[in-house]
């Protein structure tokens, strides 16, 4: 099929933050299915930090996440099956089980300045076959050339595409374009560059058209926007929006609508918004994923997420320091008491 | 007490720690600095400390054994497994800061007084020193069927070698906390934090309890080993009280999470660099009672 963007619906793996890890088999095999029968070209199943990030630190998953990719592969004719894995979280180990399991395509995480730990797992990823994908997360954090000199560490060790992922939703469409062209200009023209949004200030689907004319041909989205914080770019709007400018998809505007409406939105806990807190995140430039334990760790100890996620955003967190918003909860209760 | 005679094999910012710190034992007597770059600024360094300074590699120290009765690697897991065939053969000791893991791990407070007579130990890694004296105090109280840590460290204080081996290292320290802290099962997060200035390192701890679990107890192991780390490891504290939380849906578990920081003492290392500072800290006590016990032997 002839398309101009790859896309990767991540409903089932980005999806996971706001429901809190507890995707049952049936949602996967109904969200799968749905989106096989759009053709949406990957989808990506894995717990919300990866695989192997059930935990107490990020949620314990309500079912293994190697069930949840079998069932959601049953579902499958056309699409296939993508996983996430942030070194330092999953290793190699889990690369190789979701392999087994019949995943084809591994984004390997990192944040946008440690694209040196990635290498171990980019190398064994392309060479058990996988698409290899290297992600630069919270791209925010770093200068359009420091993104380079990351992206060029992931491109040796093997990886074919490059993202520039905005995970704490924080950046405008200049901030994407000046990204976004730099890794286009720098790279090998046989690496594709991708972009990732959140919706935290209603520019996801805005800057994934910023992004593709600057040179990305992978786009990320989840349906119904189902991702952490304000979730991510939707798919079925991204979808539509493309259709209506003369982007090739490859993809049903008509039939991710009917997805989006009557089967990922039943399954929501609530939908995600740019509320006040979602806002902030992408205000301040924090991870997304951290708006539930945020609001979590803000009810545990009397105080305002708000007031978390200033903080998490002052002290520079990265992702997966989900664990600071417990010890910045108790440090404002103490303040407090003082 | 008579010292015993070491040396550290290489001379990089771990070595030179080692160095100020062996220069207040008053069990080891540090003799020699050795390395394989005759330009390194840590044998100038050991040199101006009035220290033999060698640039002549494991070959120096085998040749030296007398001096040289226990050695602390420095170097990297590559050049610790070259090394350990012949320290063996020359029957010296070994404290292996490398990721080479080839001897028995040791944590200070849960098993100094285990492998005395090993060939060589290792010191697992900085965040399993940091944590696994802290997953021993809940199962001194309670059974935790489940330990998970966190440990955040600034990118500044990781270097190649846990960079290229990031796998190896939360493996390492999972299985740590399970066969040293005594967790049914383990588990290990580690989190690189590029902020400016750069952060200390922090480690949060959780453990699974039991629905029935004294929770004063737990916090009061908490707080005494918590001491018996700090006692070796200035920068070693509890950030906050542990926090406990009632059984959830997560596993049927409740939990409790301890947060501890872990700043340099300062001796070559910056203040954030607690990560090193914690391991030359648990290599100079662990060798210091290795020390001892040749003392005893002789």
């Amino acid at each position: 099929m002839s398309r101009d963007v790859h896309f990767c619906d991540s409903t089932l793996r980005d999806g996971s933050h706001p429901k809190r890890h507890q995707f049952t088999i049936d949602d996967v095999r109904r969200v799968a299915g749905a989106l096989d029968r759009a053709g949406v070209p990957w989808i990506e199943v894995s717990h919300g930090d990866g695989l192997g990030g059930s935990s107490f630190n990020y949620g314990f998953s309500l079912v293994d996440e190697y069930e949840l990719m079998a069932a959601a592969l049953e579902e499958m004719s056309q699409a296939q099956l993508a996983v996430l894995l942030l070194p330092g979280i999953g290793t190699k180990d889990e690369l190789k089980k979701a392999w087994d399991t019949g995943a084809r395509l591994v984004r390997v995480a990192t944040h946008c300045t440690e694209a040196d730990i990635s290498p171990q797992h980019l190398t064994l990823a392309r060479e058990l076959g996988y698409v290899t994908v290297g992600f630069l997360m919270m791209a925010h954090m770093n200068t359009p050339e420091g993104l380079v000199e990351q992206a060029r560490i992931m491109s040796d060790a093997g990886a074919q595409v490059v993202y520039c992922t905005d995970s704490a939703g924080a950046m405008t469409p200049s901030q994407v374009a000046a990204r976004v062209s730099a890794l286009r200009a720098a790279l090998p023209p046989d690496v594709a560059i991708g972009f990732h949004a959140h919706h935290n200030l209603s520019l996801g689907v805005a800057n994934s058209l910023v992004a593709i004319e600057h040179g990305a041909t992978w786009i990320d989205g989840s349906t119904c926007g189902l991702g952490a914080g304000a979730g991510n770019t939707p798919t079925e709007i991204f979808v539509a929006v493309c259709d209506k400018v003369g982007i090739k998809t490859g993809m049903d505007a008509l039939a991710l609508m009917d997805a989006a409406e009557d089967v990922v939105r039943p399954i929501m806990d609530h939908v995600p918004l740019v509320n006040r807190d979602a806002l902030l995140l992408g205000y301040a430039g924090v991870y997304s994923s951290f708006l539930l334990h945020a609001d979590r760790a803000a009810k545990r100890f009397g105080v305002s997420s708000k007031d978390v996620l200033l903080e998490a955003g002052r002290r520079q967190a990265v992702g997966g320091q989900e664990d600071l918003l417990i010890d910045i909860a108790s440090e404002l209760a103490d303040a407090d008491r003082v | 007490m008579t010292k015993i005679p070491c040396a550290v094999l290489g001379p990089g910012n771990i070595g030179t720690d080692l160095m100020a710190k062996l220069q207040r034992s008053d069990a080891l007597e540090l003799t020699a600095m050795v390395g394989i770059d005759p330009e390194s600024p840590g044998l100038a360094r050991a040199r101006e400390a009035g220290l033999d300074a060698s640039a002549e590699g494991i070959d120096w120290i085998v040749a030296h054994r007398d001096q040289c009765q226990i050695v602390f690697d420095a170097t990297s897991a590559g050049a610790h497994k070259a090394s350990a065939p012949k320290l063996q053969a020359a029957g010296i000791q070994c404290l292996d800061l490398t990721p080479a893991k080839m001897g028995p791990g040791v944590v200070p407070v849960v098993n100094l007084h285990q492998h005395l007579d090993a060939t060589e130990v290792n010191l697992i890694t900085c965040a399993g020193q940091a944590t696994i004296p802290m997953v021993y105090a809940v199962t001194q109280v309670t059974p935790v069927a489940y330990a998970e840590i966190v440990a955040t460290v600034a990118s500044k204080s990781a270097g190649p070698g846990t960079r290229q081996s990031i796998d190896e290292f939360t493996r390492t320290t999972a299985k740590g906390l399970a066969e040293l802290g005594g967790a049914g099962k383990g588990k290990a997060i580690i989190v690189l934090n590029p902020a400016e200035p750069p952060i200390i390192m922090r480690n949060t701890v959780y453990c699974a309890l039991p629905a029935d679990v004294d929770e004063a107890a737990v916090a009061a192991s908490i707080e005494k080993y918590a001491a018996e780390v700090q006692s070796y490891v200035p920068g070693y504290r509890l950030r906050a009280e542990p926090v406990f939380d009632a059984p959830s849906t997560e596993g049927g578990w409740g939990r409790v999470a301890v947060f501890v920081e872990v700043a340099s003492a300062g001796d070559f290392l910056p203040e954030y660099a607690g990560n090193l500072d914690i391991m030359t800290a648990a290599a100079v006590r662990v060798a210091e009672e290795l020390a001892r016990a040749k003392e005893v032997a002789r």
